[in-house]
């Protein structure tokens, strides 16, 4: 008798069997460096919860965001964990689109999440509606050899003046030396989140109380003058079409005397295996005019589990863990504690092998706390954000302004055309919304 | 008779020639080359074309992150299920265009061409709710539909060029011995349209191997193609070119050596009908 078809029969009812009482999760996540590690460490996960099988969708962030929103705006339910910015959050709670984590578990410790990523989080109804997986600042990245050979000294918290002064001394063209590389790439996440933190330093903001654009105003002709002044004096050739990665291989193939970014930029910098200047790099708070703000932003990479799923349960404990204390332990056990996850919770910057492990640690802290995505600006505004406007127009607008910006760095443009367009398209723009009635 | 090719214009020919190709190609080869950089150098400026230390590290790390296979069976299946299930469309179509023309022939040919000139992201919204509706989301047979969908326009089009180079007097003479309709198509028109069914088949396969909007909005992960795959090593935060120069490379080494085996075909198929 031929037990074959049996066999198999029988092989087969256990294979579905088993892939009937698992539930399967899919995630879509951004292609970072510390998502990457977690999407490694799913084993750990999953041993812990055998029920649960975990389906990851890795992607890059443009394509991500797209993809994500089309998603939820439709209720598509095709993912059951979402990795969204700290931008999205409140657009999207309020919007009905996410879930709020009331169920993260007795060991979750909400309240050791660092205060100023847990306000960016929180709706209006303060409910909890995404967990930070990592956050991060801006801050002042430099070379202390080149500090040195000038005769300079970087205080912890700079101005201004003294950055663009000091830029000035280093820049040796000849050698390929630039004080200074800034973003200059046109895109509400590119040089629109360092030029809008650089203008609340400088008194300026996008919007009145009444949502009118206040790109006509002084505070904004002087920020804008500044920095395209300082990157011709001191900038790299071709800064216009430089982001941040294209930032980061100058700084890291030496070229640049400072560089004013993200802070999680730190653990590449200070990378040997990648950087040049590993061992030559000193850090600053983000510089201020003396007007009572930083020019620091604020972002975290949350995790969030949209409206349309049907395993808010499963979605719930994963969350739990991978933005919990345990995990930030894993990661130091497997890959040291230089790379765990920074910037979400009090308890880390408490932990004196990570403070011993990261020399940035301290720098990466004080830059978030300053950060107060509430009153981003010097004067009073209507809206939540510190590089970015948290209304749904501002990715179409953010990228509009930046690109007369970009083109006012490349000669392009005058500033001021730049910021009379600017001006003209936004308000243009927001009256078409509603917002100016 | 044949024209008399001097040798110096044969030299000049060649160079010429040999140029163009080298620029067309040069893309391809600088991802090849920078999939074999480590990260540092792939950024390295000046960048060193051949004298850098060769490493497989970026491949073994592609390779370790994600499952290649499983893309590379979704795209298989979506561009050769597309393009198949076009051609069944659109080789009656494009006959009856051919051989019984009526006045409204041409409007019917520009007006499937038309279809080809919005941006589709115009209709995302309404083809991803259909897509939500019907269940088709991340599902192969959802992506091989809407890819056959994309690409008949140009399908019925090539082959109603091809068609219209046939002497419609042979399928006449066909159908005269006898021959019904499908047997007209299937053993007289095909067998004698074959150089350019196949380069129409082709180059959809190709189009459809690549097509990079639909087969990453309409799907998450169960029938990601290898367009998904590349756009996974992308990041807007971190060094990155050499690990997406070995994702590219993967992900087109099959059907860059699909296209070199079937290079005569194709070229035949391109240039059916120019010289009789």
């Amino acid at each position: 008798m031929n037990f074959k078809p049996l066999l198999l029969g029988a092989c087969s009812a256990v294979v579905l069997c088993g892939i009937a009482s698992a539930e399967t999760l899919t995630i879509a996540t951004v292609n970072n460096g510390d998502m990457i590690r977690m999407q490694k460490l799913t084993d750990d996960f999953t041993s812990k919860n055998p029920d649960i099988k975990l389906d990851w969708v890795t992607l890059e962030e443009n394509v991500l965001r797209q993809r994500v929103t089309t998603d939820i705006a439709t209720k598509g339910g095709q993912y059951d964990v979402l990795t969204i910015g700290t931008y999205e959050v409140p657009i999207w709670a309020k919007q009905g689109w996410l879930l709020p984590l009331d169920n993260l578990g007795p060991d979750y410790d909400v309240n050791d999440i660092l205060p100023a990523i847990r306000a960016g989080l929180t709706g209006e109804d303060g409910k909890l509606y995404a967990a930070p997986f990592y956050g991060e600042s801006s801050m002042v990245m430099y070379r202390k050899d080149l500090f040195e050979k000038a005769g300079l000294t970087m205080p912890d918290a700079p101005t201004w003046d003294f950055i663009a002064d000091a830029a000035r001394k280093i820049t040796d063209k000849d050698k390929e030396i630039y004080g200074i590389c800034l973003r200059g790439k046109a895109g509400w996440g590119e040089n629109m989140a360092f030029l809008t933190a650089t203008a609340n330093a400088f008194g300026a903001r996008w919007f009145d109380e009444n949502w009118k654009p206040q790109f006509d105003q002084p505070e904004w002709k002087k920020t804008l003058d500044f920095y395209v002044k300082l990157m011709k004096d001191a900038g790299p050739p071709g800064a216009s079409s430089n982001g941040f990665n294209e930032n980061l291989a100058l700084f890291q193939t030496g070229k640049c005397g400072m560089w004013i970014d993200a802070t999680v930029a730190a653990s590449f910098v200070t990378n040997p295996k990648e950087s040049t200047v590993a061992d030559k790099v000193g850090f600053a708070l983000a510089p201020d005019t003396g007007l009572g703000k930083r020019g620091n932003w604020l972002w975290a990479w949350n995790l969030a589990i949209p409206a349309g799923t049907q395993k808010q349960q499963a979605a719930e404990k994963f969350i739990a863990w991978a933005t919990g204390k345990d995990y930030l332990k894993l990661v130091a056990e497997k890959d040291g504690w230089a790379n765990v996850p920074p910037g979400t919770r009090t308890s880390l910057y408490e932990n004196p092998e990570y403070l011993k492990a990261a020399p940035f640690a301290k720098m990466t802290l004080d830059s978030i706390n300053a950060a107060d995505p509430k009153h981003p600006a010097v004067k009073p505004v209507p809206y939540v954000g510190v590089q970015f406007v948290a209304i749904p127009e501002f990715q179409g607008l953010g990228t509009a302004v930046g690109q007369q910006f970009s083109a006012a760095l490349a000669g392009q443009t005058s500033v001021d055309q730049a910021l009379q367009n600017a001006q003209q398209l936004t308000t243009r723009e927001m009256t078409k919304a509603g917002y100016i009635k | 008779m044949a024209r008399n090719v001097s040798s110096q214009r044969k030299i000049v020919n060649t160079v010429v020639a040999w140029t163009i190709g080298i620029l067309i190609f040069f893309p391809i080869l600088w991802t090849f080359l920078t999939s074999f950089k480590t990260e540092a150098q792939a950024i390295a400026s000046p960048p060193s074309l051949l004298f850098f230390d060769w490493t497989f590290e970026n491949y073994f790390e592609v390779q370790a992150r994600s499952d290649y296979f499983k893309h590379f069976m979704n795209s298989v299946a979506i561009s050769f299920g597309s393009t198949l299930l076009g051609l069944i469309i659109a080789i009656p179509a494009a006959w009856a265009m051919a051989f019984a023309p009526t006045p409204k022939t041409k409007d019917v040919l520009m007006w499937m061409l038309s279809t080809k000139m919005m941006p589709p992201v115009g209709v995302l919204v309404p083809m991803y709710l259909l897509f939500r509706n019907t269940g088709l989301l991340d599902t192969r047979i959802g992506l091989v539909m809407i890819l056959t969908l994309i690409n008949l326009p140009i399908i019925v089009w090539m082959l109603y060029t091809y068609f219209k180079e046939i002497p419609g007097e042979i399928l006449e003479a066909a159908r005269m011995d006898g021959a019904s309709l499908a047997k007209e198509i299937i053993y007289v028109l095909t067998p004698m349209a074959v150089p350019g069914i196949a380069s129409t088949l082709l180059l959809n396969i190709i189009l459809a191997w690549n097509e990079a909007f639909w087969t990453l909005n309409l799907t998450a992960s169960k029938a990601a193609p290898l367009t998904a795959f590349i756009a996974s090593y992308s990041s807007p935060e971190g060094l990155f070119y050499a690990k997406l120069s070995a994702a590219s490379t993967m992900a087109i080494a099959p059907i860059l050596i699909l296209g070199w085996f079937s290079q005569k075909q194709l070229v035949r198929g391109l240039t059916f009908g120019a010289v009789k």
